[in-house]
């Protein structure tokens, strides 16, 4: 697959838009043609939250992705409104602690990730979106996970660099269950 | 050689207009481009430059009208409803011949419409930004690195010709980040003002800033004269990128976003053996008239895709003289047409002409 | 030994002001006080929209002609780009008071360190004789022909009592220009407001009551005694806001 056409969604606070971030810039800085692009609404704590990212050996055409190959539903309204739109063939990461249903397609190959508690048990409730990506990154090798700090490096501002650890363990956690 | 790195495409403006040399911004909050003051409010009191929060759009425009009348770059920046706003201030920039840098982000409209992406602001842009005769300078990136690139570009052009230069962009080109790569300040054009009001140091007879004219013939003469300079503009400053055009028979005219996910449509379509392909006009004005009647001796028809009713329509159809059918494929309000909803209207574009 | 001369800060183009009309006296009092300031090299000026309008023809500094009501914001981005020029706004009741009262709030509100020449004569004088905020209540004019009903157009817009209120603003003060007196008052005040602004010190509003017999419908000599009559009871005159302490 030469080209991640991802989809992350879940609720405001998630870390969804974060989680994004964290690809794309680990995709920069393995010089892949990359895209980033937020669902953007009226300020609200707690409102639904998406974001496309596309990684490519490719230039970007269309940075919304609106098939996903790699869909990240981190609660059940995301799985229920992008579960039909995902390419045939594509990846479904499901947030299994809060979304208690299945992936009812049989074309497509489902994970499910108990991220939010996962990231309760090694003391960083916060980032059940870094546990998910860990996986992700596992079973798509969209990015190179050996490297990974580096792209997380660049997203996390350096006066929160303290925050740097924890973030990689999560992702160590999911990317090793 | 600066670093690549992942921005936001309000942000890349912000960043490339201080690389441009501008320290003054004046703005009013207004989603979708509000991290371009937030950029602004940030950076300029670090580098000795003016962040204003101005008490409305109007204002911010006229204030940006008093610092290019003292010869410095200056922008404000807004989306759709504050532009109208500013369309006083427009007006007057071009009337007085002063060089100014404006943003827009385009939401969706009319009337407090939503703040989804949208590019219903074409006319406004290209044809009636304020009233009386005049034009600005209309830019339309399609990547964030053309947002930086334009911006810079705007700056340049905007003291050139002495004239306002405009970003139209859209909420999702304002919201996406794409690496970019500011440019290095050194290769920055700037110009002499001789005409700024900096205090005439009693060395000089005043200068005045004006765009009253009470005596019709010299009003007209103003006019004459600077219409002569937009002539220039339209033989000089025409900008527009080609995809596929080689062979093609159906043309996408888009820009923007609407251009960006029309190439994913013309790469499905020449899989699908169907000879499409793209010209993406990236000044809105001057309009690439030119390449379109050139193109329109080839291809069998246009489509084009806009964020809007149609509006750019009307200039495809008079560039290429109604020489071709030129068709609409569009979605408004805040939505974006899909690339299959694009494909599927080259394949019935298709259908037609054979 | 010449005893009168025209200031430097003004050019040779005569005025086109109506016979009797106070704005000459306040266009020389502003040129007098850039003179004997000795700031005409480094002062820009912003013109109004109203009778005022091409006061750039006769300021002889740079001048910046301004939309209708926006002259502070304007001033404000002069004088943000090059602060060590002075900047004042020379503006009338309509386009200070009624369609620009956002910017003259705002300005003040910031202590936007500029100077506001405010000419208040209580009506449109440019397009005839109209309504003004300012206009007092009975009135006539030609937009309330049977005088100011103020459960219809509401009451005047006192103008400095209003942003005395405000923490924002260094000085403001009402002077008039009907009377000897009533000048040299007007001028010492005018001076003072542009070396507040030489000195840093911030806003300074200065409104002038001032006279229009042609749309007042009177002599010159008689609008002056209006003045007294009318205006002043209703705008009295004095310090308004004096951050260095005058304020009565």
């Amino acid at each position: 697959m030469s080209t991640f056409n991802i989809l992350i969604a879940g609720f405001g606070g998630q870390g969804v838009l974060f989680a994004g971030k964290c690809l794309a810039y680990k995709g920069l800085t393995e010089n892949k043609q990359v895209s980033w692009l937020p669902s953007y609404g009226p300020e609200m704590r707690g409102g639904t939250a998406n974001c496309s990212v596309i990684l490519s050996d490719t230039p970007v055409g269309s940075p919304i992705v609106s098939n996903p190959n790699v869909l990240i539903a981190m609660n059940l309204p995301s799985l229920d409104k992008y579960e039909n739109a995902t390419a045939s063939g594509g990846k479904i990461f499901v947030e299994s602690t809060l979304i208690d249903r299945k992936v009812e397609r049989n074309d497509v190959e489902a994970f499910y990730i108990p991220a939010t508690k996962m990231a309760t048990e090694i003391g960083a409730p916060t980032l059940a979106n870094m546990i998910m990506i860990g996986k992700v990154i596992k079973e798509t090798g969209a990015v190179d996970f050996n490297t990974i700090s580096e792209g997380l490096k660049k997203v996390i501002p350096a006066r929160k660099a303290d925050m740097l650890e924890i973030n990689l363990k999560a992702l160590e956690a999911g990317y090793n269950f | 050689m600066a670093e690549k790195v992942l921005m936001k495409g309000n942000e890349a403006i912000a960043e490339a207009a201080i690389k441009a040399g501008c320290r003054h911004y004046f703005g009013y909050p207004i989603t979708p481009q509000t991290e371009i003051a937030a950029y602004m409010a940030k950076r300029m009191p670090k580098i000795g430059g003016t962040f204003l929060q101005a008490e409305s759009e109007i204002a911010a425009i006229n204030m940006v009208y008093g610092v290019s009348a003292a010869g410095k770059r200056v922008m404000t920046s807004s989306s759709s409803p504050g532009v109208a706003l500013k369309s006083e201030g427009l007006s007057y920039l071009a009337g007085s011949d002063l060089p100014a840098f404006v943003v827009n982000v385009q939401r969706g409209g009319p009337g407090l419409g939503g703040i989804q992406p949208s590019q219903s602001d074409y006319f406004q842009a290209t044809k009636a930004g304020g009233h009386g005769d005049f034009r600005m300078i209309v830019l339309a990136p399609a990547s964030v690195q053309e947002m930086a690139d334009l911006t810079i570009k705007g700056f340049e052009l905007a003291d050139e010709y002495r004239m306002t230069a405009m970003i139209l962009a859209d909420g999702t080109m304002g919201q996406m980040m794409e690496p970019v790569e500011i440019r290095d300040d050194a290769e920055i054009k700037t110009f002499d003002k001789p005409w700024a009001v900096t205090g005439t140091q009693k060395k000089r007879e005043h200068n005045i800033v004006n765009s009253l004219y009470l005596k019709p013939e010299q009003l007209e003469k103003e006019n004459f004269t600077r219409f002569e300079r937009y002539k220039k503009i339209e033989e000089n400053e025409v900008m527009y990128e080609e995809f596929m055009m080689d062979d093609a028979e159906i043309c996408i005219v888009a820009f923007g976003i609407a251009a960006r996910v029309s190439q994913n449509a013309v790469v499905e379509a020449r899989k699908q053996g169907i000879k499409a392909g793209m010209i993406r006009p990236i000044t809105l004005w001057p309009f690439p008239k030119k390449r379109l009647l050139e193109a329109s001796k080839n291809v069998k028809a246009f489509i084009s895709v806009e964020l809007s009713m149609g509006q750019m329509v009307e200039d495809i159809e008079l560039a290429t003289k109604c020489t071709r059918p030129v068709m609409l494929c569009n979605r408004v309000g805040g939505m974006i047409p899909s690339p299959e909803e694009v494909l599927q209207k080259i394949k019935e574009t298709q259908g037609g002409i054979n | 030994m010449i005893v009168f001369d025209k200031p430097k800060s003004l050019t040779d183009a005569p005025l086109h002001y109506c016979p009797g009309c106070t704005h000459g006296i306040i266009h020389r009092l502003v040129a007098e006080a850039i003179d004997e300031l000795g700031i005409e090299g480094r002062t820009i000026g912003v013109a109004p929209v109203g009778c005022a309008v091409m006061a750039y023809d006769y300021f002889a500094c740079d001048m910046v002609e301004a939309a209708h009501g926006r002259a502070p914001a304007v001033a404000t981005g002069i004088k943000r780009a090059n602060p060590e020029n002075i900047v004042f706004t020379y503006q009338g009741d309509g386009d200070l008071a009624s369609i620009g009262t956002a910017e003259t709030v705002h300005s003040a509100t910031r202590n936007e360190n500029i100077t506001v020449i405010f000419v208040n004569n209580a009506i449109y004088g440019m397009t005839g004789g109209q309504m003004a905020p300012t206009s007092l209540p009975g009135q006539v004019t030609q937009t309330s022909p049977y005088g100011r009903d103020t459960s219809l157009c509401g009451f005047p817009v006192k103008i400095c009592e209003m942003l005395s209120q405000l923490d924002g603003p260094e000085f403001l003060a009402r002077v008039a220009v009907n009377n000897v007196k009533n000048i040299k008052n007007a001028k010492a005040t005018i001076k003072k407001a542009f070396e507040n602004q030489v000195n840093g010190k911030g806003f300074s509003l200065v409104e002038v009551i001032s006279s229009c017999p042609t749309n007042w419908g009177m002599t010159p000599k008689d609008a002056l005694k209006w003045i007294d009559d009318n205006m002043i009871p209703y705008y009295p005159l004095g310090v308004y806001k004096d951050r260095s302490g005058e304020a009565k």
